[in-house]
């Protein structure tokens, strides 16, 4: 194993291990303010300080360890879910009208980014978690689909697979038995990237209010919250953020590793 | 090329097209009427029908959808709902700051991309190119919004050497640049290290083609062939990622505009958010799905300028 | 003394010797060929005369280029020397050139970087070097790239950036490789005219011992990094003193003993069959043009017929190919397996071995599932320990351990896999076998393995075969009757034997004369027999 996987592997375990842990056990409850103690530099008592209303930073990031890895992971999980497929389907038609209007409804989502499909959930629907999910998710589907397609089309040209169809299997059955597993690893460091990425998103639309809402703590609200906050106590800004750092470089130091370790030639996406 | 271009241009018109309609639905199912949102809980209907005629809310979808669509041709984006006035306008003046600043990235994050990148293919595995490397991967784990903070709270609290936020206007242009440089710097840095990485892979792939062999058989240097045969092609995915950047330059610049308290769209669009100001909503949106379709128009004929087998090609 | 002096070189990559001891001279105006397997350091010796080694490789020795150790000059120096008093030409024709440069400014390029001409100076002699390959400007513009010019255009590019300057030495990889045999005879007589006006010497990489025979004056020998022998090439063909050599030869001069056809009821039946493809637009709203891959194409496979189909690129093989699978609709006629139109209820009835062996199997299934393949579209397959029973039968029937069947492909060698390939198609007994250049990717000893082992399992299981090659050598082998496919048209058919020896159409005609073919050697009967492993 390279230094880097190892790097990332234990970067992302520390904040997996972290957010897991929040579910039982926090230095501190995250719900209770105590004015006394706000704004305290990190000390023995509170290992990254506290915040403007005196909550323990330590127990909120790792609370907040936990919404950032789930709305990232479902994210994730809608894009491969729905893009995958698609751009499978895609591939299996390789030309005509199907192929052109699966890629033409990516450009187009392509087109709204997160950022801006968010905006347009909360206007209608108001600010919350799940729409964090949704904005990320369908932002996710495009990246996905162009990938699959991307490496199945090479795949499709292959002696092997005409020697399936020689065998009379159909698109549905030659794409999930000989182009899905080829894919396999390239879907694996996409995945790593993407949820990176994710990560990163959830800090945004959080930070701008349009993420997770109170009392749920989330890293990005954190990071809003101590803007007003940065002259008088540096710590409550760094802190969350170092977070965001720490679990993003982790994810992209384990997808390089990974990619090193399966196939260095793997082409992946980076947006 | 030609034949090319206007296929192109078809395709985008009909992506704008759907963008609209698409925008227009998602909208349009908002709960709630925005007049009498607007009234309050206690409105009598018939001013609130009133209201209704005034916006231009009693007519029916579908001709509301064209309304809005033949008037954004024209220029004319409606009326604001909270502050009565034209949207264009309001648009137009937050323009004014928002696109310069995606601009100013852009171009910064550009000019550190290069030649990051060219040194560190040109130098691979040595010092450099680890020192690159390990740059951009630190790059792509910063959050922009947080890199602002540090920004300000070194360069603008500590250092005293820009101001935290605000914007003067262009009437000064040097102090409007000033006062966008450190914003432009926390959307370009994340940016730049992207594309650092892309161009570093890029020109090492499009190095190991055959022709960079052919070429290296002519004479040309390891610096030779970089130069002339590897740049140009490697610059076409780059290219790609440079069009993807202006997207999310632009929303990247919706979020630092709250750090920085800049008068942008990012601000405009939040504001309208909380007062339910759809109208606006709508429009901002539009413009920036707008903009990152062209700019993607753009980027394909950029393309097929640098691959002539491009031109000849669906 | 020699224009080129190679004196004992070895060259190793990260540690691993890939040549040894290598010694070999080129005169002025003299034709060197360096012939052998791949893996035999051919392409090597040439990389490292042009200082061209890939990153981590160590050389040690001499090469001497009129009077110049190259391998004792610094990098910038040896830039000087490539373009200049030595060139190169590569394999690959669609790769080697770059696809975004007009091929003026390629071959201009070569001109300005060692002459310091100006761009219209340059742009003059690109033309008439252009011009001196074979690609006169009037038709082959300057500004042409090179996307729309066909393999052996690209080729004569490559040629004249490499002899733009008169280089004393041309070094060309396996340059006809990838060529049909009428453009290889095309290009080869070019090379061997330049070698004259221009008194080069040229190092001639091939593995196509038929290639050496016509055209070199001298010929090495390579086998695993070493040259196991040289000289004369006549001398060297009379001779061949060394083991290796002769299994070379006697590989290449290979007949499979295919046993009497005994043809029966008529099988497979293609009637006035047409496939054309939509091209895409060349202006908006033009009419959509098409391309005819196969026009009006009739023949007929028998019970037990063993029958070759000659083509060269875009003739329509593939196109053909795919559509007697029933794997592509055709515009018009109709093809019918034993008098049912094909579609997928023929297809089982019928199995595919390709050309590339590296491509034909999913690298992440095992042998046995990849063997086992064709048994999804048989209603009554067998399962379980049957089908495993069947796979090892397969796999011995083509001279395999059993126990390969556990294994992934990847720990197999290219003929390894043409077996495993054989054996996949065999598995479900198919009326008709398609062998799509089933040999063509193979080196010349291992092809002979290959064809002696089609030629066994069709005397044992009385095959019924179509056999796809450009290779007349090896249509001849393994064939009893043959059509010449051209443009879309069969153009010739019948007894193979007869078409070869005195072909009727000037199209085959043209076909075998441009073919290389070893000379008849003296003891050639010596050496006939089984070719050593």
């Amino acid at each position: 194993m390279s230094r880097t996987l190892i790097l990332g592997l234990a970067l992302t375990a520390l904040f997996v291990g972290a957010a897991l842990l929040s579910f039982v056990w926090t230095p501190y409850d995250v719900e209770t303010m105590s004015i006394a103690q706000r704004l305290r530099p990190p000390d023995a008592d509170h290992l990254l300080g506290t915040d403007h209303f005196g909550r323990d930073i330590l127990s909120m990031i790792m609370v907040g360890a936990r919404t950032s890895i789930a709305v990232a992971l479902v994210a994730v999980g809608i894009g491969m879910g729905l893009g995958v497929p698609l751009g499978l389907w895609a591939a299996a038609r390789r030309s005509g009208w199907l192929d052109e209007a699966i890629m033409r409804f990516n450009d187009l989502v392509f087109a709204f980014p997160s950022l801006v499909i968010a905006i347009l959930i909360t206007a209608v629907f108001g600010p919350s978690a799940v729409n964090a999910i949704i904005a990320i998710g369908i932002f996710n589907i495009p990246v996905f689909a162009r990938l699959a397609r991307g490496a199945a089309l090479p795949l499709w040209t292959r002696d092997f697979i005409l020697a399936a169809r020689v065998a009379g299997k159909s698109g549905l059955r030659i794409s999930a038995e000989h182009i899905l597993p080829n894919l396999a690893n390239l879907l694996i460091v996409q995945g790593t990237i993407q949820f990176s990425l994710g990560i990163l998103a959830e800090a945004g639309l959080s930070y701008v209010g349009l993420g997770a809402q109170p009392p749920v703590p989330s890293w990005g609200r954190m990071l809003a919250d101590a803007q007003t906050m940065v002259a008088l106590a540096p710590h409550v800004a760094v802190v969350p953020g170092l977070a965001i750092v720490g679990m993003v470089l982790g994810l992209n130091l384990l997808g390089d590793g990974l990619r090193d370790l399966l196939d260095p030639k793997l082409r992946v996406l980076r947006t | 090329m030609l034949r090319y271009t206007l296929t192109r241009l078809a395709s985008l018109a009909i992506s704008l097209l759907v963008a609209s309609a698409v925008i227009f639905l998602v909208v349009e199912v908002a709960p709630g009427d925005p007049a009498a949102y607007m009234l309050g809980l206690n409105a009598q209907p018939d001013t609130v029908a009133a209201l209704r005629a005034e916006l231009g809310l009693d007519v029916s979808r579908p001709e509301r959808y064209l309304d809005w669509l033949g008037g954004m041709l024209t220029g004319d984006f409606g009326v604001s709902y909270t502050y009565r006035t034209p949207v264009a306008q309001m648009i137009a003046d937050r323009l004014w700051v928002s696109l310069p600043l995606a601009l100013y990235a852009l171009t910064l994050s550009t000019c550190i991309a290069f030649p990051a990148g060219l040194l560190a293919a040109s130098r691979r595995g040595k010092a450099a190119d680890i020192g690159v490397t390990a740059a951009t991967q630190l790059g792509v784990a910063v959050p922009n919004f947080w890199f602002a903070m540090l920004l300000v709270l070194l360069f603008a609290i500590n250092l005293g050497w820009f101001s935290a936020g605000g914007f003067p206007g262009w009437d000064d242009p040097l102090a409007a640049l000033k006062a966008l440089t450190l914003p432009a710097i926390a959307l370009a840095l994340p940016q730049a290290a992207i594309l650092t990485r892309v161009m570093r892979s890029s020109l090492l792939d499009t190095l190991g083609e055959d022709y960079i062999r052919t070429a290296r058989a002519k004479g040309l240097s390891r610096g030779q062939v970089l130069w002339r045969h590897a740049l140009r092609n490697a610059l076409i995915p780059v290219l790609t990622i440079i069009g993807l950047q202006f997207s999310f330059l632009l929303a990247g610049a919706i979020i630092i505009e709250q750090v920085f308290f800049l008068p942008g769209l990012g601000r405009l669009i939040f504001q309208a958010i909380s007062q339910r100001d759809l109208i606006v909503v709508e429009s901002v949106v539009m413009l920036l799905v707008f903009a990152v379709i062209t700019v993607n128009f753009a980027v394909d004929l950029a393309y097929a300028a640098a691959d002539p087998r491009l031109r000849t090609r669906r | 003394m020699s224009l080129l002096d190679i004196h004992a070189l070895d060259v190793a990559i990260h540690g691993t010797p890939v040549l040894s001891d290598v010694c070999l001279s080129i005169g002025a105006g003299e034709i060197v060929a360096l012939t052998g397997e791949s893996g035999s350091g051919k392409s090597m010796t040439a990389l490292a005369t042009m200082g061209l080694l890939p990153d981590g490789a160590e050389a040690r020795g001499a090469v001497m280029l009129d009077g110049t150790d190259l391998l004792t000059l610094p990098e910038a120096q040896l830039c000087a020397h490539r373009g200049q008093s030595m060139g190169m030409v590569f394999q690959e024709p669609m790769t080697a050139l770059n696809p975004v440069q007009s091929i003026g400014a390629q071959v201009a390029e070569t001109i300005r970087i060692h002459t310091g001409a100006t761009r219209a100076e340059a742009k003059t002699r690109a033309a008439e070097v252009l011009t001196r390959v074979g690609l006169p400007p009037d038709r082959f513009p300057l500004y042409s790239y090179p996307h729309a010019l066909s393999g052996g255009q690209r080729q004569r590019v490559g040629i004249a950036m490499a002899i733009a300057l008169r280089p004393k030495l041309l070094i060309a990889d396996e340059p006809t490789t990838a060529l049909d045999v009428t453009t290889q005879a095309q290009i080869l007589d070019l090379l061997r005219g330049l070698v004259q006006d221009f008194d080069m010497g040229l190092m001639m990489i091939t593995h196509d011992l038929a290639v050496v025979s016509r055209f070199a004056d001298r010929i090495a020998v390579m086998q695993r990094g070493r040259i196991v022998e040289q000289g004369p090439t006549t001398e060297v063909f009379a001779r061949r003193r060394h083991a290796y050599t002769r299994s070379l030869f006697a590989a290449s001069r290979h007949r499979a003993d295919l046993g009497p056809a005994r043809p029966g009821a008529p099988l497979l039946t293609v009637e006035n069959v047409r496939r054309d493809y939509a091209l895409p637009r060349t202006r908006l709203f033009a009419p959509r043009r098409h391309h005819r891959a196969l026009a009006d194409v009739s023949f007929a496979i028998r019970r037990g017929e063993r029958v070759g189909l000659v083509g060269e690129s875009g003739s329509g093989k593939s196109t053909l190919t795919r559509a007697i699978l029933g794997l592509e609709p055709v515009q018009a006629g109709r093809i019918t397996l034993d008098g049912a139109p094909v579609g997928p209820e023929t297809t089982r009835r019928m199995q595919v071995v390709f050309q590339d062996p590296y491509a034909s199997f999913n690298p992440r299934h095992r042998v046995a599932r990849l063997v086992a393949e064709p048994f999804h579209a048989l209603a009554n397959a067998p399962r379980g320990a049957d089908r495993s029973r069947a796979v090892a039968e397969a796999l011995t029937s083509v001279g395999l351990e059993p126990e390969a069947a556990e294994r992934y492909i990847h720990a197999f060698s290219g003929g390894q896999r043409q077996r495993i390939a054989i054996a996949r198609a065999l598995i479900t007994r198919p009326e008709l076998v398609i062998f799509d250049e089933a040999v063509s990717a193979l080196d010349v000893r291992v092809r002979a393995q290959i064809l002696d082992l089609i030629a066994g399992l069709t005397r044992q299981h009385g095959l019924t075969y179509l056999f796809i090659s450009h290779d007349l050598s090896v249509v001849r082998s393994v064939t009893d009757r043959v059509l010449v496919l051209k443009d879309g048209r069969i153009v010739e058919e019948g007894p193979t034997a007869q078409v070869l020896e005195t072909p009727r159409h000037p199209y085959t005609q043209a076909l075998i004369a441009a073919a290389p073919r070893l000379p008849d050697l003296p003891d050639g009967e010596a050496d006939a027999a089984s070719p050593a492993p």
